[in-house]
Formats: structure tokens, sequence, C-alpha cells
């Protein structure tokens, strides 16, 4: 096949890529005037993409090789060679798989009680495994990280830092803390914990916002560069 | 004879690990039965001190007279003279040597072994988070009981979950409804489970006002359970025949999919009021921004730290991190869920005192303190 064929098939089906890129982008922008037919043939195709996606990428990821497969084979081995190893792993198999089919019991009224069990053990396991991952990090692992300061002080700057990161820590708690009125020297140390929390979320503002505007920057790039060539 | 045996068990039993050129062979602490730690003698050994070669090969096999190959490569300059074999088999037998190549000369030490690894079922590192547990259990246990007995426990009030009857009350008298969302947590993250103790109560009151409640969903696992809380919720108002589950859907697991697909439910559905409960992620501000352009009375609570900052730009109220689950307790009254909040409570005051012990023992050197926090 001619190689000039094959490279200007290549430089359009890009072009047409970008040009279609190019065209849903400016319908979703479109929502900033109104909502609009464009704007929702947009949400439409990105939405039925995405679940086409999601399907595709399940079956893929998760159905076939954590339950078709593992279960085709050791239903196999069972009258091969695995013998009664082969039958157990299978029964392992099943249970998991059988709380998954128990999900579509929701589809008949009359049996919908019973994806509940599924459920409750989802949930369940969720609330469970996450105790000692959050009594780790979010509790141990801070107070540790604000006290260890303490032992290496060696200059006024250092114990300023880890003075204003206690008073912070203890002052915020004060904030969360739900079984007392905000009155008293209570409410002023709750007040406190309110100033550290309010100058954490315009960090936490300026520093998003300046993400979001590089995705801005990068979107209106691809607009002016990519597809119309205005900028090199 | 016999006391020779026994001499030779007793020999066995003291120093099994010990082989050839000082090789040791143990296993690792606190893990899943994949590793040993293979610590040796200060290199080199005598037959090798004239070349002194700079590196040394440690070898694996899973028999001492089996093939061996090569695991690490061992410098003559490393100062902690141990190493870990990672990715091992706790069912397998495992035997160790050092080898070398120099001038020549083909040094290989006497094999070390069989060991297997050992699977600890009990992390001793995590000793202290068990402890936490257990405190934190007992106290929730206490304050469960108390609330069962009927003793009154205050929680001080929250200006976002009072303005949440204002809310619903606002959607009702303009006969437009209420869009809830729970962002894009799973049902197994805590802000998602605290977002459906508050649908239920949130279904509860709307059920009795007959207000339409609207509830796009991220997750089908979400949705299953969202419908089962608001079922529940219509029932408990006494309004089960209210209840429509096609106003609880999922949409899409896509981040923006979803986000474009409730800006598009706003704009057209109009609700009067925008409830986001739950885990947020870049999506919170394009959905608040929509709420607020389309005049919406809009409440959120988010444990997401960053997406807090966007709520409380363009919402109305904002529960802020713990409020969140706190919000469950306040709008059920259950004892159980009051009592896990008051629990949590009183965590914070024992946080706080071991926070300034923590400090004045940290400004006297007093390191042993500071480490009972450290975690394996």
């Amino acid at each position: 096949m001619d190689i000039g064929f094959i490279y200007d098939y290549l430089i359009a089906s890009e072009r047409l890529g970008i040009w279609i890129a190019a065209l849903l982008t400016l319908a979703i922008y479109s929502f900033l005037y109104k909502d609009n037919p464009i704007y929702r043939f947009a949400e439409s195709l990105l939405i039925g993409i995405s679940v086409g996606f999601l399907l595709v990428t399940t079956f893929e990821t998760t159905l076939m090789p954590k339950a078709f497969e593992p279960l085709a084979i050791s239903f196999t081995g069972i009258f091969g060679s695995g013998g009664f190893g082969a039958f157990g792993s299978f029964l392992w198999l099943l249970v998991p798989v059988t709380l998954g089919l128990l999900m579509f019991t929701r589809f008949v009224p009359k049996y919908a009680w019973m994806s509940r069990v599924a459920l409750a053990l989802y949930i369940g396991f969720g609330a469970g495994a996450s105790i000692p991952a959050n009594m780790q990090s979010y509790i141990l692992n801070q107070i540790d990280a604000t006290i260890r300061p303490f032992l290496a002080i060696d200059s006024f700057a250092a114990a300023v830092n880890a003075a204003v990161i206690l008073v912070g820590l203890i002052s915020t708690l004060s904030y969360f803390y739900f079984s007392k009125a905000h009155t008293g020297i209570f409410g002023k140390a709750a007040r406190l914990g309110t100033f550290y929390l309010m100058i954490f979320f315009g960090a936490t503002f300026g520093y998003t916002v300046m993400a979001r505007i590089s995705l801005l920057i990068g979107r209106l790039t691809f607009l002016l560069r990519d597809w119309l060539g205005l900028i090199s | 004879m016999r006391s020779l045996l026994w001499f030779s068990v007793i020999t066995l039993f003291l120093s099994p690990l010990v082989f050839g050129f000082g090789l040791r062979v143990a296993d690792y602490p606190n893990d899943d039965g994949t590793r040993l730690v293979i610590s040796w003698e200060k290199l080199p050994p005598p037959e090798l001190e004239a070349a002194d070669p700079d590196s040394y090969i440690l070898e694996r096999s899973t028999g001492s007279d089996g093939d061996f190959a090569p695991a690490a490569v061992i410098s003559k300059l490393d100062p902690t003279l141990t190493t870990t074999d990672q990715d091992l088999n706790k069912d397998e037998k495992y035997y160790y040597r050092l080898s070398c190549t120099s001038e020549g000369i083909v040094w290989v030490s006497e094999p070390a072994g069989p060991y297997t690894p050992v699977e600890n079922w009990y992390n001793t590192g995590r000793t202290n988070v068990l402890i936490g547990i257990l405190l934190t259990g007992a106290m929730v246990g206490w304050f469960i009981s108390q609330g069962k007995k009927g003793r009154s426990q205050y929680l001080r009030p929250i200006a976002g979950l009072l303005a949440l009857d204002e809310a619903i009350g606002r959607a009702t008298e303009m006969g437009k409804p209420i869009l809830y969302s729970s962002g894009r947590g799973s049902m197994n993250r805590p802000a998602s489970i605290a977002s459906m103790n508050i649908l239920g109560s949130v279904a509860e009151k709307v059920a009795s006002y007959g207000t339409p409640l609207i509830f796009p969903n991220n997750d089908p696992v979400v949705t299953a359970v969202a419908q089962e809380v608001a079922r529940e919720g219509y029932t408990k108002a006494g309004h089960a025949d209210k209840y429509n589950s096609d106003n609880i859907y999922f949409v899409t697991d896509s981040q923006f999919g979803y986000a474009a697909a409730v800006d598009g439910i706003m704009m057209r559905e109009r609700p009067a009021t925008n409830l986001f409960f739950g885990t947020f992620e870049a999506e919170s501000l394009i959905l608040a921004e929509t709420g607020n352009s389309i005049g919406a009375i809009q409440i959120a609570g988010t444990d997401s730290s960053i997406q807090m900052a966007f709520f409380i730009v363009a919402c109305d109220y904002v529960l802020i991190g713990e409020e969140l689950f706190a919000a469950s307790g306040y709008l059920s009254g259950d004892p159980q869920v009051v009592g896990t909040l008051k629990g949590s409570d009183y965590l914070k005051i024992v946080i706080a005192i071991l926070l300034v012990i923590g400090a004045l023992l940290g400004l006297l050197n007093q390191t042993w303190f500071v480490n009972l926090f450290v975690t394996a």
C-alpha cells in the first residue's frame, strides 16, 4: 500500500478527532450561556459513552479475571487432577459470586430483600476495614507528627512552628466538640479553631483554583493551537 | 546414644539458623509470610581476605543441593550486614548462600536453611491502634448504654442542620423538587454511610410534605442503598405509597459525566433545594455553582477537606468535616448514633490531653512517649 496514502489517512483521522473534540468542548461550554439542545446532546453523549465504558471495563477487569475465569478453571479442575482441592476453591469462589448475584434480586420485588444481605456485608466490611486505617492515619500518626517536633527544638522559629501547630490542632478539635456549647473560654478556643479552618480553606481554595485555571488554559490551548492553529 | 541425640536436638534448637559463613535467616516480623531477613558476618570471609571483592551474590534455592539463583547483590560496605528477601511463598522451604568470584577464586558459603516464612496473624507494631480502637469502642459503648437508659445527651446546635427544615419547607411552598447528591463516594466510605443516614431523615420529612426528592447517583451500590433508605423513610412517615424509586437512579460512574448530568437535571427540573452530603471531588464547585445560578437554597457537607472551600463559597450552609457525621445523630436522635458522637467527643479530650503531655515530655526530650504513637 502507498505510504503516502497511509500518512494522509492518519493525518485526516487526526484532524477529524481534533474537530470532534473541539466541537464537543464548545458544546459543553455553551452551558455557560444557558441550557440548550447542543449541551444536552454533548451531555447525553458523555453519559452514554461513560456507561458503555464502565460496562466493558467491569466485564474485562472484574467479571472475567475475578469470577468467570477462576470459576471455569476450578470447575474443570474438579473433573481433572484437582480433585477435592479444586472443589474447595470452587466453593470458595461461589460465595462472592453468589453474593454478587443476590444484587440482581432487586429486579424482582418479591425477592428484593435478598440483596440486602450483599449490601450489608459490603457496607459492614467497608466500615470495619476503615476503622483501624483511620485510627492509624488520622489519629496516631497525627499525634506523632504534632508532638515529635518538640523533641528537636533547636531554634526560636522551630519552637514557634511547633507551638502554632499544637495550638491549631487543639483549638480546631475544640470546634468539633459537640457536647458543649461554644461559650466562655471553650468558645474562644473554638473561635480560634475557626480561624485556623478559614486559613486552611483559603489556602486550598487558592491552590485548587490555580489548578483549575491551568486546566482551562490547557483547553484553550487545544482550541487555539491544535484546532484553529492561531498560536504556535 | 540418647544423650548424643538430646545434644543434637538442643544444639539444633538453640542455633537452627546459623549455617556456613555465619549466615542467619530469620522471619520478617509482622508480615504476611512473604519475607525473610538474612544477615551475615563482616565481609570478606577468610578465604577472600587477600582478594577483598567489592560485592557478593546472595543466592536462594528451595533445596539445599538444588539450583541456587541470585536473590540480591551485597556490597562489602553495607553497614547493616542485613537484607530482606521479599515476595516469597509461605509454604516453601528456602536455603541461602553467599557466593563470589574474584581473581579466579570461586567462593561459595555453606547453604543456610531450610527456613519458611511465617504469616503473622497479629501485627505487634499496631498494638497502639488496637488500644485506641478499644478505648474509643469502650467510650462509644458507654454513651450508647447511657442513651438507651434515657439519660439526656446534649449536642450543640449546628446552623446547617437547623436550616434543613427551612430548605425542605421552601421547596414544598414553591412546589419544586429537592435534589440530593452523595457525590462520588462508594458505599464503604464513612461519608457515604453518613449521607445515607441523613437521606433517611430527609426522606421522612419530604414524605410528610409530599415534596419530590430527586437523587441522581454515581455508584450503582449507593443507588441500591439509597433506594432502600428512602423507601424506609417514606414508610416511617406513613406515606410508603408516595415513594417513587424512579427518582433515585444511577447516572454514570464518570466524574464529569455525572457533573454534566446533575447540572442538566438542575437546569431542567429547577429544584428549590439542593442537598450535597457525601464525598465530593472536583465536581463540587460545578454542582454548587449551577445550583447557585438557579437560585436554589443549598446545604452541603463533606469530609473532602479540599472541596469544603468550594462549598463554603457557593452554598448557603455547609457542614464542615465531622459535622457531616454528627448530622445523622442530630436528625435521627438515635441513641446509637448520638452515643457514637459523644464517644468521639470524649476521644477528642483524650487526644488533647495526650498532645499537651506529649509536647511537655518532648521539651524534656522524653522520646519514649512520642514513640508510643509510632505505628508499623
